[in-house]
């Protein structure tokens, strides 16, 4: 690297070459960044397009850092005071609310933008011969992605965070034998409270942001010793014992220098993501806090960030028999199946075309992701709990209910029975839509549903009195 | 081995005085890191070695409650931090069964933890997370929950319901 021979730019004889030349010379910043940023890139063309992604993540990165570092000046990590002072940051600090967007939506581009780049890599075989390293310091980039986005949640110390950090020590608590102790680590103490906050500020300011920058270095050194992958052409294989050489052929051949033969494109995608996010941050601003973290509150609807939906999802679908063994197993078998794809394939064809089963798993995870994200943000599965005491069915449905049925019709709300049935629209989706129910199931079988439950249903039996069951069937069966 | 990592271990050198003085770097390196690194771990540990008692907290006078009758009562935990705020509260479901018999359940929903809301007319526990559902009981009425309610134990004195508390409860 260091024998590259330095390249100055070409200056006019002037006082500002001298200066620099004074500079240069007691500071050795061109000698030593020069080799660098102009280390040689294979030519691209216009799939250098796909090759923007690393560079756009690290922007959102440093925007992060930098948003993050001015936030933390006003933040107030105890549970006493840390909503009040975002609240402070959002609504009357200088640049509070544009701060606090820029990272909110830096948080959201620095989720997006390192999933394409892991895909694309994926795609494209990128992370085959030499450079399964780098696929490997990828990885923990992933993760380290996931967790600061993770930790920075409960800062806002409102019920979404708090009560996702719940869930999270107990997903850890299902560990046999030493889960209660895990959980207890994870929320530093008994219970979710003062030392957790303080312990996830410290986590999320200091830790994390000093293990990404630290494995950004090494991501980036090894991008610099082996270089970017060439773009993938159809036929042509990887082959650990000629890649080397061929590829420093191709370079001496018609390779160009990174800078700026490639780091346009990079500079150009980079400003389209700073300016996308400050875009959103002004129009669209950081998302109001919930209610504050507040145990007493039991009336929380907790959600998780609109990047983790798809595994609040995943954790609702899974079957009761199962789902212990895929919390606690199937993140470790992903984790180490992400770790071994560069030691099950690091040769041969590097072009999706001739990859087909690397584009079907791409594109069933996207459809997967996609899918659950949809269904986490739905959560048909959950009560709609305030259905029970604010939801009015619609007239159509009431006027029909005359005598018993009128009755009935009240009892459907006050039983809760609306919080998982709709009717003409109303109601939760928990259950089935009983919109047309007369018309499925005979008067003795709407009996037997409510009074023994099943499939998924509460028993009623033990909460109904016989008049009340005749008034509440007399309104189902109304409903043709 | 490379070259130059020979040349950083000192084995590219003749005589033992080079490669013992880059073993002793070695050495005094990971010493340092050692040394540094203990008080770091013992912090992180730190709520596992120091664990907060369980604690018998007051919950109300007994005629606060009527039979049949489940109610939230939130109560301040001895242990926790000055600057911990409302975070210094605990809730729990309170039951009171028969004249002189209480159920305590956690809030916590035994799926995931999420907060089950207690439904007056309809007499079940919800939760609003994955949709787990119990019975007066703690039982489980529907949904994924792996068991009932978490129970605290309680007793009653000097006409005081009391409830011991847990630590955050797990299924694990």
């Amino acid at each position: 690297m260091a024998t590259t021979p330095v390249r100055l730019p070409h200056l006019p004889k002037h006082i500002w070459l001298k200066v620099g030349g004074w500079f240069e010379d007691r500071s050795h910043i061109y000698e030593g960044l020069l080799p660098i940023v102009q280390h040689p890139v294979p030519k691209t063309g216009k799939v250098g397009w796909w090759y923007v992604f690393g560079s756009a993540t690290l922007t959102a990165f440093l925007i992060q850092v930098i948003t993050g570092v001015a936030l933390a000046m006003s933040f107030v990590p105890a549970p006493a005071n840390a909503y009040d002072s975002l609240q402070y940051i959002t609504h009357q600090a200088p640049f509070g609310w544009l701060l606090r967007g820029m990272h909110y939506f830096g948080a959201s581009a620095m989720v997006v933008l390192i999933t394409i780049h892991v895909l694309r890599i994926f795609l494209m075989g990128s992370y085959k011969f030499p450079r399964e390293f780098n696929w490997l310091t990828g990885a923990f980039l992933l993760v380290l992605t996931a967790s600061i986005a993770f930790t920075g949640q409960l800062l806002r110390w409102d019920q979404d965070g708090y009560w996702s950090v719940v869930v999270m020590a107990e997903q850890a608590g299902k560990t046999p034998v030493i889960g209660g102790l895990i959980a207890q680590l994870v929320v530093a103490g008994s219970t979710v409270g003062g030392p957790t906050l303080t312990r996830f500020f410290g986590i999320h300011v200091f830790l994390l942001p000093a293990l990404i920058a630290g494995f950004i270095l090494i991501h980036l050194w090894l991008v610099v010793f082996d270089g970017i992958s060439e773009p993938p052409e159809p036929g042509v294989q990887v082959d650990p014992k000629t890649y080397k050489e061929r590829y420093h052929a191709m370079l001496e051949r018609d390779g160009v220098p990174f800078f700026p033969d490639a780091a346009w494109r990079d500079a150009l995608f980079a400003l389209c993501v700073v300016v996308a996010i400050m875009l959103l941050a002004t129009i669209v601003g950081a998302p109001e806090l919930g209610k504050p973290a507040d145990p007493t509150i039991i009336q929380a609807n907790p959600r998780p960030d609109w990047y983790f939906l798809w595994y609040f999802a995943v954790l609702s679908e899974i079957p009761p028999a199962l789902e212990d063994w895929v919390i606690l197993s199937v993140p470790v078998l992903i984790g180490i199946l992400v770790i071994a794809v560069p030691f099950i394939s690091n040769r041969g064809e590097r072009h999706p075309a001739r990859r087909p089963l690397a584009v079907f798993l791409v594109g069933g995870l996207l459809v997967s992701l996609v899918v659950l994200t949809l269904q986490g943000a739905a959560a048909n599965w959950s009560p709609d709990i305030s259905a029970a005491s604010t939801a009015r069915l619609p007239a159509s449905v009431t006027s029909q209910a005359t005598g018993q049925a009128a009755q009935g019709v009240q009892l459907f709300s006050e039983k809760g029975c609306i919080t998982c049935h709709t009717v003409a629209g109303v109601g939760g989706k928990k259950g089935p839509d009983l919109t047309n129910v007369a018309g499925r199931l005979t008067r003795e079988q709407l009996i037997t549903r409510i009074l023994n439950g099943g499939n998924n249903m509460p028993a009623f039996g033990g909460n109904i009195t016989d008049q009340e069951l005749q008034q509440l069937v007399a309104f189902l069966e109304t409903l043709k | 081995m490379p070259k130059h990592l020979i040349r950083l271990h000192g084995l590219g050198e003749i005589g033992s005085r080079r490669r013992f003085l880059a073993n002793v770097t070695f050495g005094f390196s990971g010493l340092i890191g050692a040394l540094i690194g203990i008080p770091l771990v013992g912090y992180i540990f730190g709520p596992l070695i120091k664990q907060a008692p369980n604690t018998w907290e007051t919950l109300g006078k007994v005629d606060d409650f009527q039979v049949g009758d489940t109610k939230l009562v939130s109560f301040t935990d001895s242990s926790s931090v000055p600057w911990a705020g409302q975070a210094s509260q605990t809730s729990v479901w309170v039951r009171r069964k028969a004249p002189d018999q209480f159920d305590v359940f956690a809030v916590n929903c035994t799926h995931l933890g999420c907060p089950v809301n207690w439904i007056q007319s309809a007499r079940l526990f919800e939760c609003p997370c994955h949709g787990g559902i119990y019975y007066a009981s703690g039982d489980v009425a529907a949904g994924p929950p792996p068991r009932a309610l978490y129970r605290h134990q309680v007793r009653i004195q000097n006409g005081e319901v009391q409830a011991l508390t847990f630590p955050i409860p797990t299924s694990g």
